[in-house]
């Protein structure tokens, strides 16, 4: 008896056994591939350590020019002086966290992300998780350095890790450009251009404390504690502000900006084309 | 397989597509034909899932794209507007891409290798050249190993013997039971390449047809006759489905009829014929002729702009 080679259902699909192993897309995945996005663009290298030089630079000069003028000022405080670079810091986080997004829609690479997962959403969670713990842990490390380093060059008047509130403002520190920059992410979502994406987040961090000090003074106290810019500094600060929140109010404050800019910038995300 | 379904998207009071149904078989090579802004560009998008439609539905082996869990296996595509972080290697963006599905590393050189960029593979894609540019996107199109592979203007860019090394390649999946679906503007290209021909004009579907179909129909066009005898010729051949038309006074032009039939007519009535010469239309002619009334952008004869 013979066997007859009938041409199977498979000629006409995919040949039938799979070369090339693939698999679901899982946020796990999607983060793995965030990783490599993000430390293969040499302007996250640049920023990153101008972030970096920015929060220890500024920290330590300043504390060795604080201490020594003569007399020293009434409200000097060790630790906020050391870290006075967050300020600057948060200006290169800013611009990193709107670029993470904005970028891909500028050269076209978000049509290749968005074919990789067209479900869209989970992009956007594993791109907040890569970047809020690659800062996190940056800017950890440059608040603990620029904290011991300015200690060392502020000779008598240093204090130690042991000080009130050190370890929570250094900390905080990190923490609020963390959160700064989740906000960031959502603006560059929402907006989708570099040019906008910064200008809105520096708007709102900069720019809106300045507009809100020209409120009628008896509206400023219900609304300068709130505004993202104050709200973290509450969270670093080692002295309570007259009127203003306590540290953990100050970042839950911080965590609903930036959720409301997220939610804003994951609602164009899922609506609108790509 | 590709299969759309009433497909229509409008971008505020502009139809980019209308209604378009059609579908896309494995095992041939299916070009997507139109003149630019007919709509191809923005039909692949809506198949990718990138812009949503305003009405009906397009699938890909049985789903929705963004059904599958793992898409990049089911439809690599290639699309015209690059897809490529600037400052990024090659090889970089190809890992990132491979590590959403979990497909391994040696995929990526795999695919770099097949695609002729070994040598740039490092370099930023931002510095890459058209043409280089193009077998990027090919690679990345071919990463997951796909069952559908769609490309929008593949060869564009690209030099001869590219173009003929994408040609060959669309036809070898193609002949491994794939379901292989780019686009053109140009006709002359996809005689080439293609088997089977979806023509679009205006957002709106005007052909459906094999290459094949297409080519005998341009074919059978019309015959030019030259004739001292115009006026008899023409009661001559009249009869059902001729056409006669004439220009000058002793030149008839006879569509329905061979110039075989033409001659014997002619000959059995005692008309002189001068000329007797069958009209061939090319492929591109034909497409011209479909599209004629579906071009977004018409360029007026040079006459006319010299006029105004």
């Amino acid at each position: 008896m013979t066997t007859i080679d009938l041409p199977t259902p498979a000629r006409l699909g995919r040949p039938t056994t799979r070369r090339v192993p693939i698999h679901a897309v899982t946020l796990r995945r999607l983060i793995s591939a965030e990783r490599v996005k993000l430390t293969t663009l040499r302007s996250t290298w640049i920023t990153y350590a101008v972030a970096f030089a920015g929060m220890t630079g500024f920290g330590v000069l300043s504390s060795w020019a604080m201490t020594s003028q003569k007399p020293i000022p009434r409200d000097f405080n060790p630790v906020s002086q050391s870290l006075a670079g967050m300020d600057l810091a948060q200006l290169a986080i800013g611009v990193v966290a709107v670029l993470v997004i904005t970028g891909e829609y500028a050269t076209g690479m978000i049509r290749s992300t968005m074919s990789a997962e067209p479900r869209r959403l989970p992009v956007l969670w594993s791109k907040v998780a890569v970047f809020s713990v690659v800062t996190f842990v940056t800017m950890l490390v440059a608040a603990f350095a620029s904290f011991f380093v300015a200690q060392a060059v502020m000779g008598p008047h240093a204090t130690t890790l042991g000080a009130p509130h050190a370890l929570r403002s250094i900390v905080g520190a990190a923490l609020y450009l963390t959160v700064a920059g989740a906000l960031a992410m959502g603006l560059g979502f929402l907006i989708r251009s570099t040019a906008g994406g910064i200008a809105a987040t520096f708007g709102l961090l900069l720019v809106l404390p300045l507009l809100g000090s020209l409120l009628p003074t008896n509206w400023q106290q219900h609304v300068l504690p709130y505004l993202p810019n104050n709200a973290g500094n509450a969270l670093v600060g080692v002295h309570p502000v007259p009127g203003g929140l306590s540290p953990w109010v100050g970042l839950a404050v911080m965590v609903l900006w930036a959720g409301v800019a997220l939610a804003a910038g994951a609602w164009r995300l899922v609506r609108q084309d790509v | 397989m590709i299969e759309v379904e009433g497909l229509t998207k409008r971008y505020g009071d502009k139809l980019a597509v209308d209604d378009l149904t059609f579908t896309v078989r494995p095992g041939v090579v299916t070009g997507f034909l139109g003149p630019n802004g007919a709509g191809k560009s923005t039909t692949m998008r809506l198949i990718l899932g990138l812009d949503r439609p305003t009405a009906g539905t397009a699938r890909v082996n049985g789903k929705a794209y963004s059904e599958h869990p793992a898409p990049l296996g089911e439809v690599g595509a290639l699309l015209e507007a690059r897809a490529v972080h600037t400052s990024r290697s090659a090889y970089n963006h190809l890992r990132a891409m491979a590590l959403t599905h979990g497909i391994p590393k040696w995929r990526v050189d795999e695919v770099i290798d097949l695609v002729g960029l070994g040598e740039v593979a490092r370099k930023r894609a931002g510095a890459f050249s058209l043409g280089m540019g193009q077998r990027l996107g090919i690679a990345a199109a071919l990463l997951g190993d796909p069952e559908v592979v769609m490309l929008d203007e593949p060869v564009n860019g690209l030099d001869p013997e590219g173009v003929r090394w994408v040609r060959e390649f669309l036809r070898d999946l193609a002949a491994e039971g794939r379901t292989v679906f780019l686009s053109s503007h140009l006709m002359s290209e996809m005689q080439l390449t293609a088997d089977h021909l979806i023509v679009m004009g205006r957002g709106r579907l005007v052909a459906d047809v094999s290459v094949h179909e297409l080519t005998d129909a341009s074919r059978s066009t019309t015959v030019r006759v030259r004739t001292p005898d115009a006026g008899h010729l023409r009661q001559v051949l009249a009869g059902d489905g001729v056409a006669v038309s004439s220009q000058p006074p002793d030149v008839l032009e006879v569509r329905g009829l061979t110039s075989e039939d033409i001659g014997r007519r002619a000959a059995a009535a005692g008309v002189v014929l001068f000329e007797l010469v069958p009209q061939q239309v090319s492929l591109e002619e034909t497409f011209m002729e479909l599209t004629r009334d579906a071009v977004e952008y018409h360029a007026r004869p040079s006459s006319e702009r010299i006029a105004a």
